[in-house]
């Protein structure tokens, strides 16, 4: 299976780099972009033989490794067979 | 006897043992991250600064898997003096041995000098050399050491006492314009709720000889010096 994670930083994480690029936007004419927030995406290739198992177990890799669970949020986006 | 984590990317690991012998005469002893157990002797460990695994995916997180961190927590939890300086101190959190997180600096630098820490507690193993409201001078060397705590834990750490020292100015003033990093509340160090496990952002190991700048880091090393050899008299 192949999954898409995406982990963020929590709302009330300031996020630097988020406001550096929302600038730096600005200053290249792109007045249209109000705000930015970076975060990072995981390209994930998994053997499991069920959806349900496939979830469970990238809930368990998101808590323990991906995301930092007192900064940061996860979604699992996509989860293709 | 002290044990120094030697995380592959560690880079203060040698420092941290150079001021222990040089300037407070006491012997320390490298542990791999490999190694599964501390040894035997250990009485303090410290998890020094540097980039382990190349800071890879966050600052701390590939470290919290090591097999000597499963020792360091049984260490931690029979109550035995953990520091974390740096690296170390984000090695800390991420294991969560030490509540919050450290993320990015706020203005995106990388920031390298000397800053004034002011001391919030000095009746700790790692500060009884100090008194409360003294001022150490001490460099820091980091692009991702803004401490971060959300409301109700950073109520916590205030009420438990477990906010060590803050930036601020030479005369000990706490306040924005002097945090070199924006961490919560100005924090440059904390400890855990049992008070045998700290860490912090400034490096005590680079501030033990007038020729390098100063030597207030001996406060703190001493400190814990003084804890270990009290223990075992």
């Amino acid at each position: 299976m192949r999954a898409l994670v995406h982990v963020t930083l929590k709302k009330d994480v300031l996020d630097p780099q988020g406001k550096a690029i929302q600038k730096a936007s600005a200053s290249l004419g792109y007045d249209a972009v109000k705000s930015v927030r970076q975060g990072k995406i995981f390209e994930i290739e998994l053997d499991a033989a069920e959806r349900q198992e496939a979830e469970a177990q990238l809930g368990e890799l998101c808590e323990k490794l991906l995301a930092n669970p007192v900064i940061e949020d996860y979604t699992i986006v996509s989860l293709e067979s | 006897m002290f044990a120094v984590v030697q995380f592959p990317g560690s880079n203060d690991d040698r420092d941290m043992r150079f001021a222990f012998k040089s300037a407070l005469g006491v012997d320390s002893r490298l542990v791999w991250h490999k190694d599964t157990e501390l040894p035997a002797d250990t009485r303090a460990v410290v998890c020094p600064g540097g980039f382990s695994y190349g800071d890879y995916l966050r600052c701390g997180a590939m470290a919290k898997y090591s097999p000597i961190m499963t020792a360091v927590r049984r260490f931690a939890e029979a109550g035995g003096p953990v520091l974390g300086v740096c690296n170390g101190f984000q090695v800390l959190c991420e294991s969560g041995l030490l509540p919050g997180a450290l993320v990015r600096n706020h203005q995106l630098h990388f920031v390298c000098e000397f800053v004034y820490i002011r001391v919030e507690q000095a009746a700790t193993p790692f500060s009884s050399r100090c008194a409360s409201g003294d001022v150490l001078r001490i460099p820091i060397k980091h692009g991702e050491g803004a401490y971060f705590a959300d409301t109700e834990l950073l109520a916590r750490l205030e009420s438990n006492g477990q906010v060590m020292f803050r930036y601020c100015t030479p005369e000990g003033e706490v306040g924005p314009a002097v945090n070199p990093n924006g961490s919560v509340s100005e924090i440059a160090g904390i400890r855990n709720q049992a008070g045998n496990v700290m860490g912090l952002m400034p490096h005590p190991e680079h501030a033990v000889e007038e020729m390098i700048g100063g030597t207030d880091g001996l406060a703190l090393l001493g400190s814990l010096v003084d804890f270990v050899v009290g223990r075992a008299q």
